[in-house]
């Protein structure tokens, strides 16, 4: 049996049903979006993620009719769709406050969009019945927003984005106001209904978390520009700048300079401690600047000297216990503390390690990435 | 004890400036004129007793002003009202699936229907009382249709002018919701700033505006609008100019507190979901609005049925408003039995808007919470 894994961002032959082109947007003086070229694909459960004013919303906003671009065009689906209001596009949104209509029960709200396509009665009524038991809120139908709890009102806005089955469907920090276990939770049926629906989803986020749990892809964001689309293990695991690294996850950034040595390079990075040495792709002029991030899973703690590769000897000063993981702060002779983390597979209440032990660190060269900016 | 005291000072502020007050109004309503000072008997003097006293009060003011009649006809139209509101919203939802098209000829049928079945509704039960109890009927005579006129006039004025105030107060209110931030103190502050000068000079330098000669005709004249002086001073129409004018920020205050809470998110969920620009502010900005809508309709509605500055000093010989005729009768006629018993029934009718008004009041604090 072979699998066929959903990479249409791979496939040249794939049309895109959204493609950003050179698309440019500017608030009076200040430029929210700088010449931006994007495809998302049909199906994609796509998320665009960055810091706070980095301009994602503002990408969804125009997606969903309520910015212009300055410069560029938006195609949905082949259609440039730069004139077309709001109401008139194919694309429903889920607002970050949920914009319930508070005078409306959770029937009427999810009802709201279908009747106003002057759909038959008994049509509305079906498709109401059929998104109620997808977000499973049937019994709750004649309350008002103010009567649910917050993770209903989510459902419901997430209902009435759907009721009428968009080409594409936003959503605008959907979990933002959930608690942490309510999230995680959602996290999964959100997926499971962009499964069931078949509808593209952009998600806009600023938990890096949240969009590595739900998206096919993600775009990182950094002042109106993309630093790397890709998916998030791609992401993740091999990052294509400093920032994107720093971003996603917890790491070690070390500074230093490149020697090409075989197919790696060795990194001399600080007076007094060994060179590392990583693989990479990269084409580095030799003593080219350098950054070489390191992941504190990949990073092994030892007791004795291990006789590898890329050992750095250093003093435990910190230790974070989360219950599964453990995080070790390391802290070399030159005062540079590199992180490392082992699972808890035992129950044994004992650490190897304690507060002020002389430990050994390595990773392999398969583990740091290097990143030349 | 503590209770009690905290619930003592209003009570004894409604005891000392109203139920006293009232107490002496309703006597004195319960009196017959006379040539004395003060001019009504029976005057209290404890040699005769209370009993002798009591037994000289009778309700004939009450029959000359024909109050029975008034408060009839009062009821008929709360009555109307109460039945043709729900009738209204039932007709829309059973026969128009509840998708409300503003203005619409559905909207049409649906009104018409409401106030047919209300008018039904006060026709069976006043058929059914005058069955039972014939002598209710009697209560309809009506000795003099001057103060009966000037209730019904009354309470079409201040309907109409109500709903002008409403017209021009609304569209101000939305201004004022979305202007920019840093404009609205300065908005609000140009609202309520007329306050801070008499309200009775204000109102007379409409007649300075409104003459013949005055600076409207003269502009319009010059304009080349009008060929000869439009006469709106001592009609109707300076009236209602005048209570727009006066009551606006009546009007605006409570509808722009509404506007202000409303999240432009709503608007554009609404848009989202397929509604042009004037559906969504159909659907969503006028229901979301409607509380500020009624409280501010109550607070131009009520004290313009009692209002007397402005009808004397704009309206003109046909204007009857029930305000214009309990100072005549008090300072002109000199009765003041009569006028007592005209401001007892003004107060009754007054008492259904009042707590229509504090229903809407509460029904807000209780949504909102």
């Amino acid at each position: 049996m072979t699998q066929t894994v959903f990479a249409p961002w791979t496939d040249p032959a794939a049309k895109p049903l959204i493609r950003f082109r050179h698309v440019t947007k500017r608030f009076g003086d200040f430029t929210a979006i700088e010449d931006l070229s994007l495809d998302i694909y049909e199906r994609e459960f796509f998320a665009l993620l960055g810091p706070s004013g980095c301009g994602k919303t503002t990408m969804m906003r125009m997606l969903a009719g309520f910015e212009d671009p300055t410069e560029g065009t938006i195609e949905l689906a082949g259609e440039d769709i730069g004139a077309v209001p709001p109401n008139k596009r194919a694309v429903n949104m889920m607002f970050q406050s949920y914009a319930l209509f508070p005078h409306l029960t959770v029937r009427d709200n999810i009802a709201f969009g279908l009747k106003r396509e002057g759909k038959p009665k008994d049509e509305i009524h079906a498709r109401v019945e059929e998104m109620l038991r997808l977000v499973q809120l049937q019994k709750f139908a004649s309350r008002k927003p103010h009567q649910i709890s917050g993770g209903q009102r989510q459902r419901v806005a997430l209902a009435r984005s759907l009721a009428k089955a968009p080409k594409l469907l936003l959503l605008d920090e959907p979990l933002g106001a959930l608690d942490k276990k309510l999230r995680e939770e959602t996290q999964f049926e959100l997926m499971d209904i962009q499964e069931k629906t078949g509808t593209t989803f952009v998600i806009v986020t600023h938990d890096q978390e949240e969009a590595m749990t739900v998206a096919s892809r993600i775009a990182v964001m950094k002042d109106g520009a993309l630093m790397q689309v890709a998916t998030p293990s791609q992401i993740y695991e091999n990052p294509s700048s400093r920032y994107v690294a720093d971003f996603l996850g917890d790491v070690t950034i070390l500074e230093g300079k490149a020697t090409k040595l075989g197919d790696a390079y060795e990194v001399h990075w600080a007076e007094g401690q060994p060179p590392l040495r990583a693989k990479s792709t990269l084409a580095l002029a030799d003593g080219a600047g350098c950054h070489l991030a390191i992941r504190p899973e990949k990073v092994e703690i030892h007791g004795e000297k291990p006789a590898d590769d890329n050992v750095l000897r250093g003093k435990v000063i910190d230790i974070g216990y989360l219950g599964n993981i453990s995080t070790y702060h390391v802290q070399l002779a030159n005062g540079q503390t590199i992180r490392a983390q082992s699972f808890n597979t035992e129950r044994d209440t004992r650490r190897a390690f304690t507060w002020e032990d002389e430990v050994w660190v390595n990773w392999t060269e398969n583990c740091a990435v290097l990143l030349d900016h | 004890m503590r209770r009690f005291v905290l619930i003592a000072v209003p009570f004894l502020w409604l005891l000392a400036l109203f139920l006293i007050p009232f107490g002496i109004v309703l006597k004195i309503s319960l009196s017959d004129v006379a040539l004395a000072r003060p001019p009504y008997v029976p005057q209290f003097s404890w040699d005769e007793g209370i009993r002798a006293f009591l037994s000289q009060l009778d309700f004939e003011n009450f029959a000359f002003i024909g109050a029975g009649a008034i408060v009839v006809t009062v009821v008929a139209i709360a009555l109307l009202a109460a039945v043709a509101f729900p009738v209204y919203g039932l007709v829309f939802r059973r026969f128009f699936g509840g998708g409300l098209k503003a203005l619409s000829i559905r909207s049409l049928i649906a009104a018409v229907v409401s106030v047919v079945a209300g008018i039904l509704a006060v026709v069976i039960v006043f058929a059914v009382i005058s069955f039972f109890f014939p002598s209710v009927v009697s209560l309809l005579e009506v000795d003099d249709y001057l103060y009966f006129q000037a209730y019904l006039s009354s309470l079409k004025i201040a309907a109409i002018s109500t709903a002008l105030t409403l017209l021009v107060g609304y569209p101000m209110a939305y201004g004022m919701a979305r202007s920019p931030n840093s404009w609205r103190p300065t908005l609000m502050m140009l609202v309520i700033l007329p306050f801070w000068t008499s309200f009775l000079i204000r109102v007379y330098a409409w007649r300075g505006i409104l003459s013949q000669e005055g600076y409207l005709n003269q502009v319009l004249l010059w304009l080349g609008v009008i060929g000869e002086p439009l006469t709106i001073l001592n009609t109707n129409t300076a009236v209602y100019i005048g209570v727009v004018y006066t009551y606006l920020p009546f009007m605006i205050l409570p509808i722009y507190a509404a506007l202000e809470k409303l999240d432009v998110s709503l608007i554009e969920a609404a848009e989202d979901l397929g509604c042009s620009r004037s559906s969504a502010f159909w659907l969503v900005t006028i229901p979301l609005s409607r509380p500020g809508i009624v409280a501010g309709c109550f607070l131009v509605f009520i004290p313009t049925l009692g209002e007397f500055v402005i009808p004397s000093l704009l309206g003109g010989s046909g204007t009857l408003m029930i305000g214009k005729v309990l100072w005549e009768e008090f300072f002109n006629n000199r009765d003041w039995p009569v006028a007592s018993a005209v401001a007892i029934i003004l107060l009754l009718i007054l008492i259904v808007p009042i707590v229509l008004f504090q229903r809407n009041q509460q029904r807000q604090a209780e949504a909102g919470g």
